[in-house]
């Protein structure tokens, strides 16, 4: 029987219902020690005296004179450093790190820093430091603005979104001597154990040898995608000047104040249409707030730049994005990765552009949804895989939207729908310059698989062993996966952008397809006990017809995309504002299903997430800190929060994904805060804004 | 989780876990014990510890010497007496929640103990703690405040039962001495009909922002949470509605007897018009 | 200080105000109950203490003196609920599973939706949604109560 296509065990096995999983702060190792690290109080300044008001004796202290390479985090840039020299650029920024054996001693020790405080910049919209800048352009968008019929205008803000992983950062450092050489093992809670690499190498320049194994992680969701570098070289700081090996857990506070946050965004739209609901012309300009550091501002916003059209046609668009610094945390990868944000304004924008023009919404979509032959904003011809008309058909279809809607009138009830689509896998030319590759090795009792690509609960190991499973045609239960540790696995590349099971399933398929030629009919058992083990390894190679101009921003931004449509069903408290979503339809195609189960766990998990967003997630920041940092305060969706979901997986293959398998992972993310905001139109509420709460809400009803 | 102990907005980071090595505390099997502990000793009580471990994990608890009373069983009754209802300062809201006796005699208040934190806060958290915690905005304050509940306090030496309506002298400010416990609310008869409404920050495990008690009689009354420095009944209020005012009317004598603020989780101006509103629906729905 | 712990009684060396969380992970060596928060909000440290769930993160270990605890190593490795919550894809990243695992374990006979959503809010999940848990409690209840009404008859 075929594993693909089947919810099969999972490679987890049973670990994580029995506590047996073993996640970073439940491993200790002899003679380990605490690590801890001393961060800003003042969003902007200058370290002007540090003192510690403590009995260092016994304590390995770390500051930034002890850094022998080069003190910054290896990322696009290198401009954030691993520990404050003397300017501060945001608040929690990490200044010293403090270990010691005994965690009371190490919570106690106070360290007192004297600063010279700058006037700080909070506001996006004032910052004159552009990290980064886009403009894409199609046809003529300002003459076709001019002659169209009408042009609707709008600005859409979305906030912070905090990951809420419920396992906090956390990494161990283990000095280890390697061949004579003094190196270090990290083991940690990490998404991407390659980019730990690189970091580490550019901080501690080419000596000491570094492998970083992943532990169980606690979820991920972009969230320890690029920080956990920066923990990373903290705790191997600690760990090569003490000798011992150091654990760094943050605690929940730590963890929201200090790390990575979805970009706030203001996006500005004109819109101009043709009386019969024709979209003529697309003005977009995208603002991102990237906080203190580039980190990976700059590809966040290409991905919402990208998005920022939504999917349809329209042949004159100009999208101009910028992501600008300010004093602030700097914000990170996180699901969806900037379409979120720029997919919540594109779909509200259609529900007033639908308003403006009289002419109902679902028409409207369904006018202009893109079609295979269809060119995106980038100039890419759309493929066969399109599936906007097919998704927003099957959820109007399944939730009777039109009726139901029209019956809803006078309550206060109402429904509200979506349509969006997500880019899988790296952007452009980025899935040639990563050069991922995975490693097949076969072993006595069958295979082995060996790729960086981490799971993070989303199924990477079930997955990979399927498509492997089928492809060799061994039984799924010979298929082990290694646990991702850089010294014996391939780098695969990173575990984010909705890739892993497309790309990196991709070349593991590959990998299966070669070995099961050497094998020429024998059974791995049979092979190994005849010839010895032997390993194949693979690079991934895109689609060729794939052409991108960076410079430009031309061509085929993605090799595929995954499309959805969401409908929510809301109920609003007259009196209080509150929204109780009582059922939220997700339609999705996203190709071959690989894990059924699996697919349906990413969607309704995604769908959680992104109802949060929409609903009830505020980050409220006070001089450039998160001040509710506490997950009693930064409120995600409880069971009672949940609505009733309703899960459509629709498939239409992607032909160069593994089984016609395209990514998933994100798309579910950009559907759910649209979808509800639209819905809150029809009671009513002229809501531009996310997170939704019951107090923008009220301030909402003035204009309705 | 009604727990707002000392929450720092910008916590810095210094503020790390409390050291336990540095906490002392003595556990009393019996009330007697605890007050002869209390009697000589300044000491802060500690029961289902769900407000007071929180601040210990956020590195905000400032006692350091404790009294364990969560052994004191004679404390978790709930009984009657006479027609007065009697809880014990350690009924959890699980117990209350299952309890026929408040079922019957102040369903509002299984309303309310339902919708504070999640059933393992339920099963810990209790009625004396949420009283003595002295939160703008814990749950069954205004519940009490509303049906003139009396606190029982009691010292080694002396007993004095307060109006709950006079416990609170100001933000997280009581009437209670260094040497006395809670030992037990008193409810007295209610006439009338209940109504209670939580507006939290989400659907479970929610920090109010705004909380309302009602009694519906010729005297209705009203009791809100998280609107001023303490839980509040609202008397002006109570009188014009008493008085035949209309609902339009004692809206805006509400408006002027509460004075709610901005802090993280809503806004002064939300908070102010919600409480309008919900006073027009208790006087709906009870009508 | 001594308490039964997973059926066995157990004596720990401890502070009386020690977290029972710690007290767990630290000195009994059982690191299946996890930290999410400590503030008794994300339901990862749930344990059973005399077959209540309750936020060991919260509870200074003096006052499980002589009381039952169960954490979910208790449960052993072969539960009915632990498979189903790894069938029903339950448990995703698994960081929440044992928490939300010890607080579906203390519900009553033939629950509703509603009931598993009551018992199961106190306990916050950030990878399924919650519906792939309920599933996997409501399989499980279907199946004891089925179990005991088959033994009732014979």
């Amino acid at each position: 029987m075929p594993a693909v296509g089947t919810s099969v065990a999972r490679k987890d096995g049973i670990g994580k219902a029995t506590g047996s999983a073993l996640y970073a702060d439940d491993i200790t190792f002899p003679g380990m020690i605490h690590g801890r690290t001393i961060r800003s109080t003042i969003p902007r300044g200058r370290v002007k005296s540090i003192r510690f008001d403590f009995d260092t004796d016994g304590f390995t202290i770390v500051d930034w004179h002890d850094i022998v390479g080069r003190n910054s985090v290896d990322l696009i840039e290198k401009d954030q450093p691993f520990l404050v020299e003397s300017e501060v650029r945001h608040m929690a920024e990490p200044i010293l790190l403090l270990a010691h054996e005994d965690r009371e001693r190490l919570n106690a020790a106070h360290v007192e820093i004297e600063y010279e405080e700058e006037t700080p910049l909070f506001d996006p919209e004032q910052s004159t430091v552009v990290f980064k800048k886009i403009d894409i352009m199609k046809g003529n968008p300002a003459g076709a603005l001019a002659s169209a019929d009408l042009v609707v205008e709008g600005t859409y803000r979305t906030g912070h979104q905090e990951h809420v992983y419920i396992e906090p950062n956390g990494v161990i450092a283990v000095p280890e001597d390697v061949d004579g050489k003094k190196g270090v093992a990290i083991f940690g809670s990490v998404q991407c154990p390659f980019y730990v690499i690189k970091a580490l190498r550019c901080l501690f320049g080419a000596h000491p040898p570094i492998r970083v194994i992943q532990t169980e992680t606690g979820g991920g969701f972009g969230g320890k995608e690029e920080y956990p570098s920066m923990i990373a070289g903290h705790a191997a700081m600690l760990a090569l000047k003490s000798g011992r090996p150091v654990k760094i857990i943050y605690d929940r506070a730590e963890d929201m104040i200090a790390t990575t946050k979805r970009h706030p965004a203001i996006v500005r739209h004109r819109t101009g249409v043709t009386r019969d609901g024709h979209i003529v012309a697309m003005d977009i300009d995208v603002l991102m707030d990237g906080g203190a550091y580039v980190t990976l501002s700059p590809v966040v916003l290409s991905r919402g730049c990208i998005h920022a059209a939504g999917p349809y046609r329209c042949d004159n668009v100009n999208i101009r994005g910028r992501t600008v610094f300010t004093n602030t945390p700097p914000n990170g990868a996180f699901r969806g990765f900037g379409a979120p944000q720029t997919e919540f304004a594109v779909e509200v924008q259609m529900e007033r552009i639908a308003e403006a023009l009289g002419i109902d919404s679902v028409e409207v979509r369904r006018i202009n949804a893109l079609r295979p032959g269809d060119t995106t904003a980038t100039g890419q011809k759309l493929r066969e895989d399109t599936s906007a008309l097919m998704v927003l058909d099957e959820a109007v279809r399944r939730t009777d939207f039109l009726r139901k809607r029209e019956g809803y009138r006078g309550t206060n009830r109402a429904l509200g729908l979506s349509l969006f689509y997500h880019g899988a896998g790296f952007t452009g030319s980025g899935e040639l310059s990563l050069k991922s590759k995975a490693r097949l090795d076969l072993t006595p009792t069958g295979v082995r698989i060996a790729t960086g690509s981490t799971e993070i609960g989303q199924g990477t190991r079930t997955t990979h062993a399927q498509i492997v499973s089928d492809s060799l045609g061994i039984p799924y239960e010979d298929v082990e996966v290694a646990q991702p540790d850089t010294a014996r696995v391939a780098d695969s590349g990173p575990t984010v952008a909705s890739r892993t099971c497309m790309v990196v399933g991709k070349i593991l398929e590959e990998c299966a397809h070669e070995m099961k030629e050497r094998l020429n009919g024998l059974s791995p058992a049979e092979y190994h006990t005849r010839h010895g083990a032997f390993s194949v390894e693979r690079m991934y190679a895109p689609p060729d017809w794939i052409k991108w101009d960076d410079a430009t921003y031309r061509g085929d931004a993605y090799a595929t995309y995954g499309w959805g449509c969401d409908v929510a069903e809301i109920e609003v408290d007259p009196d209080t504002f509150e929204v109780r979503p009582l059922k939220l339809t997700a339609v999705q195609e996203f190709g071959r299903p690989i894990h059924p189960a699996l697919a349906q766990g990413q969607i309704e998990g995604g769908t959680a997430q992104g109802l949060g967003y929409a609903l009830l997630e505020r980050v409220v920041m006070r001089n450039g800190a998160m001040a509710n940092a506490q997950l009693t305060n930064y409120t995600i969706p409880t069971t009672l929060d949940m609505p009733e979901l309703d899960v459509v997986m629709l498939e239409n293959p992607y032909p160069g994904g593994p089984f016609g398998a395209k990514g998933l992972g994100e798309l579910p993310m950009d559907g759910p805060a649209p979808a509800v905001v639209n819905a809150l139109r029809w009671l009513g509420f002229d809501v531009r804004e996310i997170p939704a709460t019951p107090e923008l809400i009220a301030g909402c009803t003035a204009t309705a | 989780m009604a727990r707002n102990v000392g929450r720092q907005c910008v916590r810095e980071r210094d503020a790390v876990r409390t050291a336990i090595s540095g906490l002392e505390v003595r556990r009393a099997a019996s009330l007697g014990e605890a007050l002869s502990i209390l009697r000589d000793d300044q000491r802060t009580p500690i029961a289902g510890a769900t407000d007071l471990y929180v601040a210990l994990n956020f590195g905000t608890l400032e006692p350091r010497r404790f009294l364990d009373i969560w052994a004191v069983n004679e404390l978790r009754d709930i009984s009657m007496n006479g027609k007065t209802l009697v809880l014990g300062a350690l009924a959890t809201y699980t117990s209350l929640i299952r309890s026929p006796l408040v079922e019957r005699h102040l369903p509002m208040l299984v309303e309310a103990s339902r919708q504070v934190g999640g059933p393992q806060i339920q099963n810990r958290g209790t009625l004396g703690g949420n009283v003595a915690n002295a939160s703008p905005a814990g749950d069954s304050l205004p519940v009490l405040a509303a049906v003139d509940a009396v606190v029982v306090l009691r010292s080694a030496d002396t007993e004095r039962r307060i109006p709950l309506t006079k416990f609170y002298t100001g933000y997280r400010a009581t009437v209670m001495r260094p040497n006395e416990l809670i030992v037990a609310i008193e409810i007295p008869p209610v006439e009338g009909r209940q109504w209670f409404r939580k507006v939290g920050t989400r659907a479970a495990q929610a920090i109010s922002k705004i909380v309302v008690a009602g009694v519906r009689a010729a005297v209705p009354r009203i009791a809100f949470g998280s609107v001023a420095p303490t839980v509040v009944r609202v008397p002006e209020t109570e009188r014009s509605l008493a008085s035949g005012a209309t609902i339009d009317e004692a809206a805006r004598v509400l408006s002027r007897e509460i004075v709610p603020i901005d802090d993280i989780r809503s806004t002064a101006e939300y908070r102010m018009r919600v409480a309008t509103n919900l006073l027009r629906r208790f006087w709906i729905e009870t009508g | 200080m001594k308490f039964v712990l997973n059926g066995a009684s157990t004596d720990v060396m401890a502070h009386p105000m020690s977290r029972l969380l710690d007290v767990l992970r630290e000195e009994c060596g059982l690191t299946g109950t996890k930290e999410g928060c400590g503030e008794g909000e994300c339901g990862a440290c749930t344990v059973l203490v005399n077959g209540e769930p309750v936020c060991s993160c919260l509870i200074p270990v003096a006052q499980v003196e002589s009381a039952d605890v169960v954490t979910i190593e208790g449960l052993g490795d072969d539960h009915p609920l632990q498979h189903l919550f790894m069938n029903e894809i339950g448990a995703q990243c698994g960081i929440c599973t044992p928490g939300m695992i010890m607080a579906a374990i203390a519900l009553g006979p033939s629950p509703t939706l509603d009931d598993v959503k009551i018992a199961l809010a106190g306990n916050l999940c950030r990878c399924t949604g919650y519906s792939a848990i309920y599933r996997a409690v409501l399989k499980w209840r279907e199946m004891s109560d089925v179990n005991v009404s088959a033994s009732a008859t014979r």
